[in-house]
């Protein structure tokens, strides 16, 4: 029956999840139609008068009433359509595909990266407590939220670019003398692998480095300090001390009592550094010419590009509650008490 | 802890590190940018490949010149200092071999050359001219508005003899006809493949010319992926001028101006277009880059006084600002001292080259001299505004302009307008009060900068500036042409209304600048202010 239980749990977050999708359109409808400006008379161009102007106006349904242009957004909506960025001529569907996982390919690698340092990095400095392992995790830790990513990111590029001329130019996902593999995931290095081209995985790669490390940087921090709060926690617990007492072996108790235990506050670190990271990809996008959503999504609010802006806030919305949703199917398999809660 | 843990504990970390491929970095890989490919990075976003559909932005006029043909185009001249820019008087053929004009002005006779075809081998006819200006003079928008500068309102006016000639009559004479035929704006389109594509909803076939360039010119786009990247092709065939330097042109955009600059100093690019100041003088002094700058053509920035607020009714209020404001200062710490200072001219108007200096410069005591004999004379609050896409020069100049103005008793306090909301206020309802602006008309008289910035409702004009003798001379002037005998007294005058009654301010003429690897050749300023392509070779 548990399979049961679960499916009902995943069936009744995912309706819970409705309202607050519907609630994040209205709200990001309103909250794009109060930006200042005027985006009829930014795009109608340098020379455009009032007729023209008008004439943009029209084309883009904005000469219509707020409740009849949300209508029409929703009806565009139904039928996938997502309108078109004319901050950059593409259908926002367009732009989704191909930035989103642009983004994300950086955010998981820089997740990945820092979860591998990180975590043991934790579990080190909890195990022992103000040693020179403990110092530095504590020294990695500040640095990580005290170094803004952008800095990092340019402070990186001037060193392995500019000065040693180890890292490739920063201009994007791929080198100039690449074509970009052909899209599956839109993960330039998964999809180069699928394909078979070493040579394209080595460059996407290569291309990466510089702008995961900045973010692994940034990323590292919260899940350090979070492993290891939560790992003193675990190994002062009364389970702890009654394995070590029964004589069990250190590393089993370490791994099975006390890691396991401390997991759930580190998934829940993760899913908040997930979050937040996607917000700092931003400037990392635009230090490294990454074309991802954050860059995108900037610059279309620059110039009240309504289409855009929706579109990049319905597609985050989306993407957190998925998020928050797996988050949750973790909490399950790390604590079987979790699912049967109900 | 002891050594065994300490070294489970580093196998951990280091094999988190070598996750990254930090070897396949070292041996770097070869130079993108050789002599058959040039790379070009800028700030910007190309966001439509046809200049003609309402939202293009300027980033994206460049397609225009580099794949598109016009019947005419301007020639070369050698700037002072050995650069090489358009030359607004020397029109030459492009793809029109030959033109007649009528002996009243109205009727201008153009021959197509023989054995231009477009990208796909069809012939260029004048029946494919025709269509394409009809399409610029009826989508409306900034092509409309950019035709009717030059008397081209409605597809009547344009006739297609024969195949090879094509006819444009005018409603008058007009010194702008001719060079408004060689901005960017009136592109050969190939008829047959828009026509093909078009549909009842868009006649103009503007979905399909959006994506997919059909045209005469140098280059063709071969890819183009909006938001990282366009590639240009050359086209062997090209009729209209010599072979370019180039088989393919990548332009990468970089929006961190940062990164850019990195770039050009380490030789992986062969040009950063459009440089800030700042980095135009310091890159001018590396080994390896070559910085190309050139003063933007009638282009000025200024002060503005709105004529719509109470105290800048006052003419003298508006001639104390211009005797307030710390010229200088603002030049070199604003414009690094690149491009041409606008103030501290002779008290006559002597010339009628235009941009030219004004005869204000820093004079606080002559400035509150002027505000004492005023209701102002204790001075009053004003909001200073600028628009926050042009922060890099606009914020240093707000706060020394600021400065001056609080010497003789004006409180100003600076505001910062998002660029999206800058036209809608400053440009469209003229609603600043005091503000900074930068406009430069694509064709270069000083009747034509008037036109826009001095008679009242006009776009540019946002500050309402209105004087009966300005409109009747500018309306007098527009179309005649320069070497009529009442041209230079009517443009003198206007130049001396300008400066008298002085509702804008002239800082200083910006430049533009354009930072080159070593061993390019070839570059040419254009008032688009966008690359020109064609001429570009390796050295």
């Amino acid at each position: 029956m548990s399979l049961g239980v679960k499916t009902r749990r995943v069936l009744n977050r995912l309706l819970q999840a409705v309202p607050t999708i519907f609630g994040i359109l209205v709200v990001c409808f309103l909250l794009t139609r109060a930006l200042p400006g005027d985006p009829a008379a930014y795009f109608a161009g340098d020379m455009a008068d009032e007729a023209s102007i008008e004439q943009v106006r029209e084309n883009l349904g904005l000469n219509q009433s707020t409740p009849i242009q949300f209508i029409n957004y929703v009806s565009d909506l139904a039928h996938g359509d997502l309108g078109v960025a004319i901050s950059t001529g593409q259908t926002v569907t367009q732009e989704l595909a191909k930035r989103l996982p642009a983004s994300l390919e950086l955010t998981l690698a820089a997740l990945l990266l820092s979860l591998v340092i990180a975590i043991p990095l934790g579990v080190l400095a909890a195990t022992r407590p103000n040693t020179w392992v403990d110092h530095l995790c504590r020294f990695l830790v500040t640095a990580g939220v005290s170094l803004p990513t952008f800095f990092t990111g340019l402070a990186l590029l001037y060193v392995f670019y500019y000065l040693l001329g180890w890292a490739p130019p920063p201009i994007g996902r791929l080198d100039m003398m690449f074509l970009p593999p052909e899209t599956v995931t839109g993960f330039y290095t998964i999809d180069s692998l699928i394909a078979g081209d070493w040579t394209l995985f080595k460059a996407s790669l290569a291309q990466m480095t510089l702008p995961v490390i900045t973010l692994a940087l940034f990323t590292l921090a919260p899940i350090a300090r979070m492993t290891r709060a939560a790992m003193l926690q675990t190994l002062s617990s009364d389970y702890v001390r009654t394995a070590r007492a029964a004589g069990l072996s250190g590393r089993r108790v370490l791994v099975t009592y006390a890691f396991r235990n401390a997991l759930l506050p580190v998934v829940t670190t993760l899913g908040m550094v997930f979050s937040f990271v996607l917000g700092a990809n931003v400037l990392v996008e635009k230090v490294f010419a990454w074309p991802g959503i954050g860059s995108f999504a900037v610059e279309a609010l620059v110039v009240s590009d309504y289409a855009a802006v929706q579109g990049f806030v319905l597609s985050m919305a989306l993407l957190f509650v998925s998020l928050n949703l797996l988050i949750d199917l973790a909490y399950t398999l790390i604590d079987p008490r979790v699912a049967e809660e109900e | 802890m002891n050594r065994r843990n300490f070294l489970k504990g580093a196998t951990t970390l280091s094999v988190g590190a070598s996750l990254l491929p930090l070897t396949q970095l070292l041996p770097r890989v070869a130079q993108a940018a050789t002599n058959e490919t040039a790379v070009v990075v800028f700030g910007g976003t190309i966001n439509s490949l046809d200049i003609h559909r309402s939202g293009t932005n300027r980033d994206s006029y460049q397609v225009a010149i580099n794949c598109y043909d016009r019947l005419v185009s301007f020639g070369t001249k050698k700037m002072p200092d050995g650069s090489l820019s358009y030359d607004y008087d020397n029109v030459q053929p492009e793809m029109a071999e030959s033109w007649k004009i009528s002996e009243n002005g109205t009727v201008m006779t153009f021959k197509i050359r023989e054995g231009a075809s477009f990208w796909d081998g069809k012939p260029v006819t004048a029946h494919d001219v025709k269509w394409s200006l009809d399409r610029a003079v009826s989508v409306g928008g900034f092509p409309t508005v950019q035709m009717r500068a030059g008397r081209l309102e409605s597809p009547d006016q344009f006739k297609a003899l024969d195949d090879r000639t094509i006819q444009i009559t005018l409603p008058f004479p007009s010194k702008l006809a001719l060079p408004d035929l060689a901005t960017p704006i009136p592109i050969i389109i190939n008829s047959e493949v828009a026509k093909a594509n078009a549909t009842p909803d868009d006649p103009w076939a503007t979905e399909y010319l959006h994506r997919n360039p059909a045209g005469s010119g140098a280059f063709k786009v071969s890819q183009w992926n909006a938001g990282e990247q366009l590639v240009y092709e050359r086209n062997d065939d090209w009729a209209c001028g010599p072979q370019p330097g180039y088989q393919r042109v990548i332009l990468r955009e970089v929006p961190a101006q940062s990164t850019r600059r990195a770039l050009i100093e380490r030789g992986s690019v062969t040009a950063s277009q459009n440089i800030p100041n700042k980095d135009a003088k310091e890159l001018a002094e590396k080994d390896g880059v070559k910085v190309i700058t050139t003063p933007i053509e009638n282009c000025i920035y200024s002060l503005c006084t709105n004529l719509d607020f109470e105290p800048f009714k006052d003419k003298r209020v508006r001639q104390a600002i211009a005797w307030s404001i710390p010229y200088e200062e603002i030049f070199e710490q604003a414009a690094y001292g690149q491009g041409m200072p606008m103030w501290g001219g002779s008290n006559e108007v002597t010339s009628i080259a235009w941009p030219q200096k004004s005869p204000y410069e820093q004079n606080l005591d002559k400035a509150r001299e002027l505000l004492a004999q005023t209701d102002y004379k204790d001075g009053f609050e004003v909001p200073l505004s600028f628009n926050l896409s042009v922060a890099d020069w606009a914020e240093p100049t707000a706060l020394l302009i600021q400065q001056g103005l609080a010497q003789i008793g004006i409180t100003a306090t600076i505001e910062k307008i998002p660029g999206a909301n800058w036209r809608t206020v400053a440009l469209v309802e003229k609603k600043l009060p005091l503000h900074l602006e930068n406009f430069g008309g694509w064709l270069n008289t000083p009747d034509y900068y008037f036109f826009w910035a001095y008679i009242k409702g006009n776009l540019f004009n946002s500050y309402n500036y209105d004087n009966p003798e300005m409109t009747g001379l500018i309306e007098k002037t527009l179309d005649m042409p320069v070497d009529d005998p009442a041209y230079a007294p009517n443009v003198t005058r206007m130049i001396e209304l300008a400066f008298d009654d002085i509702p804008r301010i002239p800082l200083w003429q910006p430049t533009l600048n354009v930072a080159f690897k070593e061993g390019v050749e070839g570059y040419e300023y254009w008032f688009h202010r966008q690359m020109d392509i064609r001429p570009l070779k390796p050295a």
